[in-house]
């Protein structure tokens, strides 16, 4: 395998893998303030999903990488630039039609994605995409059956989740976009687009919803560049790991 | 009984710790026992990515095996991914029997081979989902139609 290969499936893990983590770390800030009891449990059961694969993908990396680091040293140890996940799932939670929103965009993508790396010739990458495959199909169930609910519910509920698309749709670009990085083992994501946004424009006709216009695509995240609500999040979950270095509970 | 026998019934009879009714191997969660030397290998496969109960059965294992002389080197197999097809028939009535319905069983395709979910308490067919995602993700809250008693279900996975 050339150097060039070799490290592209590193940063290709790698991406996959802040993208689990920031992801569970967003929806675990529901945690106590959920509009239900059950949507409480579900949001961070969702959380401990995204928790776990990112867990599996982070080892898988450090392999890759020839770092040998750990998983507490990839989530707590980088700063913002070292994260690669895409902006998409940083952004912030705001009401529940733009968690509901983001759920839906990034968990059908992610669908396709563990769909087609089912197929890898890295055979633990393979592994967690057959593993993660059976997890993603319960939140995209989850987020599709609140699409429907808000969508087609009252005149406010319905408002609010056309604005959560309008706001968020932007970002959905960079998830098909292609760069230099070739993944050996991966998968380009351009090839994803369209059984995408035929999954996302069926969801939304059922729900009464517009797909938003194309707008402006923001991009970067793949590369280290976050927007500003990343900053103040990844303060928050690595305090403590920086104050107390080693901490284990 | 030689030890590594001993070792090997000992392990199976380690109760998961969220449904204590089963055991790790009833679950399907103990894929393999294997003895070389002093050292013991032992593959487990995660329910879900993310179980917490996971690193609670992991210490459970090494313990077991340390408690017979041994030396411990539990690995996590991905690979096939863990399902409730893997549910034994015994292992199904005693969920029910604790008032947990069983996931229902499926065809090679995936298709359900019984379609209504029974109340574990009654028996009655008639039953309603309260709650897609309920306390952990591999269970469901549902109520019986006829004696209105709400129960888990342990879902398709």
């Amino acid at each position: 395998m050339s150097v060039a290969a070799h490290d592209g499936i590193a940063v290709f893990t790698l991406r996959l893998a802040d993208d689990c983590l920031v992801l569970s770390h967003r929806l675990a800030q529901w945690s106590s303030r959920a509009p239900t009891l059950e949507e409480d449990v579900a949001l961070t059961n969702i959380a401990l999903d995204l928790l776990g694969q990112g867990r599996s993908l982070y080892a898988l990396a450090a392999g890759l990488d020839g770092s040998g680091r750990s998983e507490d040293e990839y989530a707590y140890g980088r700063d913002e630039r070292q994260f690669l996940n895409c902006q998409l799932v940083e952004q912030e939670n705001g009401d529940f039609a733009q968690t509901v929103a983001r759920q839906l965009l990034y968990s059908t993508f992610q669908q396709h994605l563990w769909s087609a790396l089912e197929a890898s010739r890295d055979e633990t990458l393979a592994a967690i995409a057959a593993k993660a495959l059976t997890e993603v199909r319960y939140h995209v169930d989850h987020a599709t059956r609140w699409t429907l609910r808000l969508g087609d519910g009252t005149v406010e509920s319905h408002e609010r989740m056309q604005a959560a698309l309008e706001r968020l749709w932007p970002y959905t670009a960079e998830l098909f976009e292609d760069d230099d990085v070739v993944a050996n083992g991966g998968v380009e994501p351009r090839l994803l687009r369209a059984a995408w946004e035929a999954d996302i424009d069926a969801v939304l006709t059922e729900a009464t919803l517009q797909r938003p216009e194309p707008a402006w695509a923001p991009s970067g995240g793949r590369r280290g560049i976050h927007t500003e609500s990343f900053g103040y999040m990844l303060a928050e979950m690595q305090h403590l790991h920086r104050c107390h270095p080693g901490a284990t509970w | 009984m030689s030890g590594a026998v001993a070792l090997r019934r000992a392990l199976a009879a380690i109760p998961d710790p969220e449904i204590p009714v089963l055991t790790i191997e009833d679950l399907g969660i103990l894929r393999d026992v294997r003895a070389v030397g002093q050292r013991v290998e032992v593959g487990v496969t995660p329910t879900y990515s993310g179980c917490p109960a996971l690193d609670v059965i992991r210490g459970d294992i090494e313990r077991c095996i340390r408690d017979h002389g041994f030396d411990p080197d539990v690995r996590t197999v991905l690979s096939p991914p863990w399902t409730t097809d893997w549910l034994s028939v015994d292992a199904r009535r005693r969920l029910q029997e604790h008032g947990v319905a069983p996931p229902r069983r499926r065809d090679a395709t995936g298709g359900l081979l019984e379609l209504p979910v029974a109340c574990p308490v009654c028996g009655d067919q008639h039953t309603t989902e309260v709650a897609h995602f309920a306390s952990t993700p591999c269970q469901a809250l549902r109520r019986c139609d006829a004696c209105s008693e709400p129960f888990q279900h342990l879902k398709e996975h």
